[in-house]
């Protein structure tokens, strides 16, 4: 059997289910059967969650204007030679 | 002026990139307003300070909009783009006074402090016990509390969800030291994460 320490070292590839198959039932049997690892296993799981459930930031709006202000700037000083003709 | 830009159902990124790419400014105004929000969310992932990703932000599109012909295609424009802030956003923390140089590609950690003091199970809806500002908070002050080379990687990997290749081509580091970041970054936080959200009032196997 997997010892902990093992098992941690691939947690991140049991988790987005990228091993082969042989050690994929490696690492559910040590889950199975370690309740450390079986609590580790749930709440990184729940960790990541709750990170893709945030929401983006919106941007504060001073901070937009003086985007879009900067690259219209960049935009008129790099506008194509054809269109000033 | 149409507004499918803010569509994701009929934003095709090539085509406004290859108008953009002949001169085409309002082409380039579209994707501009797709990956703003996102640009900046990245940009306050790594450098933690709003100034700091104002600037990151303004950077990062001044300089795909320069350097638009240069973009071979061979990478989405998104990926690109990604990688000219997260170059900006480390440049900024190595600006910074005081803080220490983030390294990028420093020696493989041996695995030796990857390891898991906390280990509770957690309440069934944690986030309900909290408002929505209070979670937003608790997310942040975890993040804010990684090193910035494990954040780097966590926000490239777990947020903007690229791959383990795309994070080490974008950072310039080997596949290897990206799976072994991400592996500290996730345990790291969920260690803060449990501290906060495990199961009040119970030994960690009550459940078993």
């Amino acid at each position: 059997m997997l010892t902990c320490k093992q098992f941690l070292q691939e947690l991140n590839d049991f988790l987005d289910e990228t091993t082969d198959q042989d050690m994929k039932l490696r690492l559910q049997k040590h889950v199975n059967e370690c309740p450390n690892c079986f609590v580790i296993v749930d709440t990184t799981r729940r960790t990541l969650e709750v990170y893709k459930g945030m929401e983006p930031q919106a941007i504060p709006e001073n901070v937009k204007t003086r985007l879009w202000a900067a690259l219209e700037k960049k935009m008129a000083a790099r506008k194509p030679p054809s269109s000033t003709v | 002026m149409t507004t499918s830009a803010s569509n994701s159902q009929t934003f095709d990124e090539a085509a406004l990139v290859e108008r953009a790419r002949t001169g085409d400014q309002q082409a380039f105004g579209e994707l501009v307003h797709q990956y703003e929000r996102k640009i900046y969310r990245l940009a306050m992932n790594i450098t933690r300070q709003e100034e700091d990703a104002e600037d990151v932000l303004q950077e990062a599109f001044l300089k795909a909009y320069e350097h638009l012909d240069r973009f071979k295609g061979d990478s989405k424009f998104y990926t690109w783009l990604v990688r000219i802030a997260v170059n900006e956003a480390l440049m900024k923390l190595r600006q910074r006074k005081g803080d220490r140089t983030v390294p990028l590609d420093e020696p493989l950690d041996t695995g030796e402090e990857t390891m898991a003091r906390e280990i509770a199970v957690w309440a069934d809806n944690p986030e309900q016990q909290y408002s929505k500002e209070e979670i937003q908070r608790i997310l942040t002050d975890a993040v804010d509390s990684l090193k910035p080379d494990f954040r780097t990687v966590f926000t490239l990997r777990d947020i903007e969800e690229m791959s383990t290749e795309e994070t080490a081509e974008i950072l310039g580091i080997s596949i290897p030291a990206v799976k072994s970041r991400l592996l500290r970054a996730r345990l790291a936080l969920r260690e803060k994460l449990t501290r906060q959200f495990k199961r009040k009032g119970e030994d960690v196997f009550a459940h078993l």
